[in-house]
Parts: C-alpha cells; structure tokens; sequence
C-alpha cells in the first residue's frame, strides 16, 4: 500500500519476489486482494488524501494481522516531516509491528526485518 | 457406518494429505522452472492452518446464506468424489453401475460453488469472474466428456470405474492405444481447465480481477477454498489415471509405482502451467470447441474402430 510515496520502496519490495531475492523461501506470496493479506506493507509519507484510503484497507484486512512500515518516509515522515500534508506518521493511525529503515531498504533489509518479525510472532505465541 | 468411514477418511484425510502435498510439489516446480528456491515442505499445511484461525469477513451487501454455505458445497463435492474414486480403487468390485458418470457430476460442483460464492459477494470483480467461470464450465465440460467416453467404449461400454480397472489390469493401459492416448491429451488439457490453472486461471485472474470469485473471501472460508482446490489437485489426475494409466495401488512396492506415475502428470500440469501466458476468455472457449474437440470426437471414432 503505497501512501504518498516516490515509488522507489514499492520496486524495492517488488525486488523481493523476484528469483534473486525469492520470499516464497519462508512461505510468503504475493496476495491479490487484502481479504488474503496477512501483513499490510505501508510505504510512503502518509498524506492527507491516502490516510483515508489506507485506514480502510487496514480494517477491511481480517485480524489478526500485521503492518509493515517500509522505508523512511513510512518510519518517520522522511523529509516531509513538516509538509502541510502530511500532518502524522503512519504509526499514529495503526498499529506498526515492524520497521524497515532505509531510503529506498534493500531488498536484503526488507527480508531480514521480515524474518525478524516471523520470530517475533513466534515468541508472541510461546 | 462403513460409507461414513470412507468419506472421512478416504474423502477428506487422504485425499486433503495427498493435496496439499501435491500443492507443494506444484510450488516447488514452479520455483525451479523460475530458478527459485520454493517454499518449505510443511508451508500449504501451515497456510491452511492460518487461514483457519483468522476472522471470517462477510460484505454487507451479500447473500450472507450463500456466501458461506458455497465453499461447503464444494469441499462436499470434491470429498463424495474422491471418495468413490478410492474406493473403488482400494477394495475393486465395490463400486455401483454408472460411477463413472456420478463423479463426472461431482467434478462440476466444485466450479458450481465458486460460481455460487462469486455471485453472493456481490462484488463487481467476483461477479465477472464466476461469469467467465461459467463460461469456461461451458467450454471444457464437451471434450472431458467425450474424452471419459473413449475409456468408456475401449472397456467394452462398462460404466463402472471397477470395469474400467478390470479391463486395464488385463489388457494394459488404455492410454498405451492411438484413441486412448489422444484422449488423455484431451483429458489432461480439460483437467488443467477445471483446476484453474493458468492458461486457463481466466476465472480467478490474480493480475486483472486479483482472484475473482475469491476476493470477498477471508479466513476459513477462504481456507476452505484454498484446501478444496488442493484436494482437487489430487483428485482430477486420479480420476484420469483411473480411466487412461490403470488406477494407483498401495501394496508393498507398487506405492512407488503408483506415486510415480501421479507425481509424472503433476509434473506435466505444472509445466505447462508454468510455460504458457494467461488466454482470453473467448480464446479459451474457441480453444476447447476447436481443437480439443476435434482431438477427442477423433479419439471416439478411433475408439469405435478398435485402435
């Protein structure tokens, strides 16, 4: 879900699921709709007119479920954190379990915070 | 008690085992013809598992009834299927005149459910998708029907499953003859039809229509979904080894035998799904009334004359 970004962290993550980078190794594919999603991944500096959108996307997701905040803009508003349009960060809006630094991440970040997030699940549930 | 014993066990868990592990195996290959690694052995198992635990959304402009009774319906269909088609397998003589033409029936209610469930949510996208899927039915149902009829005349007109196995343990393969092996093609081709894979996934178009008929659906229905169609991916090739390769065994050393001979038509649906782009749905249906037809009414004349 791309709130306000400059498209570079949506190619990033497209990266992933390339042979190079190959997320279907810990079982993760891309789902089609959010009613199959498990886990949002949010880009972007969250603008005015995207909140809206993104805020009933995440609660048409079926719970329980988990955001990603991938690059800068999503962690903390990146450059625009003085923009007239972008009065909050993401993290403001829902609940963030992870986030993923960088301007745009690797693709190699984004996988190893994904992985970190897989252990953090699994230590929520023992 | 006996019928109840097999639906569950011989209709669900075998055939709900022996799905998800050939979904794996659908996934791995695909992986390695895309020169990728592929998911872990227990990932379809732990999908299901999820999908089972999260919430079940319903739209509010939906048929709520329908909606939910619809992916019951298929996973009922597909389990009476494979029920019949391993018992006859398992305990020979066991079956009942005309099962042939009861799974060939049970084999549609899987499609009838998406259709059903597409047409509930009342979603634009869902709506178009369980329209194609309709049209599809159409187009594949003529040459899978006349595909069975060539086992079905080469068996000398038994319309038991039993009878064609019988004819096969006797005679070899009804593949291994000119009519029988042009209507394994044709079968094969139908059977990738049915399970929506992708020359033919015009249905549930994951890039157009992101899962059409399926798109309204989370958690255990979605879960269900997912494990019907798996199970379907077990079934369908069963149903054509049945007919064309003479049936799978489970004793002593023929379990190999018989795992090889279904991991081999695995394999060939998962390259051809893997190798070919997405038609359209027009494509589709002119595809199926064309060739494939042709191929088969061939198979049957050829059947009639005793090749």
């Amino acid at each position: 879900m791309s709130t306000g970004s400059c498209n570079n962290c949506d190619i990033e993550i497209l990266d992933c699921l390339t042979p190079r980078f190959d997320i279907e190794r810990f079982g993760m594919i891309l789902a089609g709709s959010i009613k199959h999603a498990d886990i949002l991944l949010v880009t972007g500096s969250g603008n005015r007119k995207s909140m809206e959108r993104v805020k009933r996307i995440y609660e048409q997701m079926p719970k329980p479920a988990l955001v990603v905040a991938v690059g800068e803009c999503a962690m903390s508003r990146g450059m625009f954190i003085h923009s007239y349009n972008c009065p909050v960060p993401i993290d403001k809006i829902m609940p963030v379990d992870i986030y993923i630094p960088g301007c745009p991440p690797k693709p190699e970040a984004i996988i190893a915070g994904i992985v970190k997030l897989i252990e953090k699940v699994k230590k929520q549930k023992s | 008690m006996i019928y109840l014993f097999y639906l569950i066990v011989y209709g669900f868990l075998f055939t709900a085992t022996a799905g998800l592990i050939a979904s794996w195996i659908d996934r791995k290959v695909t992986a390695r013809v895309q020169y990728r690694v592929g998911p872990p052995f227990f990932q379809p198992f732990i999908d299901i598992v999820k999908l089972m635990g999260k919430e079940t959304l319903v739209p509010e402009a939906a048929s709520r009834f329908t909606f939910l009774a619809a992916p019951l319906m298929g996973i009922t269909g597909v389990m009476v299927a494979s029920a019949i088609l391993c018992v006859n397998d398992v305990h020979t003589g066991s079956g009942f005149v005309g099962d042939v033409i009861v799974a060939v029936y049970l084999f549609t209610v899987p499609s009838l459910s998406i259709i059903m469930g597409g047409f509930a949510s009342r979603n634009p996208l869902a709506t178009l998708g369980a329209s194609r899927e309709m049209k599809l039915i159409l187009s594949y149902e003529l040459p899978f029907i006349l595909a069975i009829l060539v086992a079905v005349i080469k068996s000398g007109f038994s319309v038991t499953l039993g009878g064609i196995l019988d004819f096969q343990a006797q005679n070899g393969f009804i593949a291994g003859s000119l009519s029988g092996f042009l209507a394994f093609l044709a079968g094969i081709l139908c059977v990738q039809a049915k399970l929506g894979l992708v020359p033919f996934d015009i249905a549930e178009a994951e890039t157009e229509i992101t899962s059409g008929p399926l798109i309204e659906y989370s958690g255990v229905t979605l879960g269900m979904y997912k494990l019907m169609k798996n199970m379907l991916l077990f079934v369908l090739p069963f149903f054509l080894i049945i007919l064309f390769l003479g049936g799978l065994r489970f004793d002593g050393i023929q379990i190999l035998y018989s795992a090889l001979k279904y991991a081999g038509i695995l394999v060939v649906i998962t390259v051809i799904r893997n190798t070919n782009p997405r038609l359209r749905i027009d494509q589709a249906v002119r595809f199926f009334w064309g060739p494939v037809t042709i191929i088969s009414i061939i198979a049957v004349v050829l059947a009639f004359l005793g090749l």
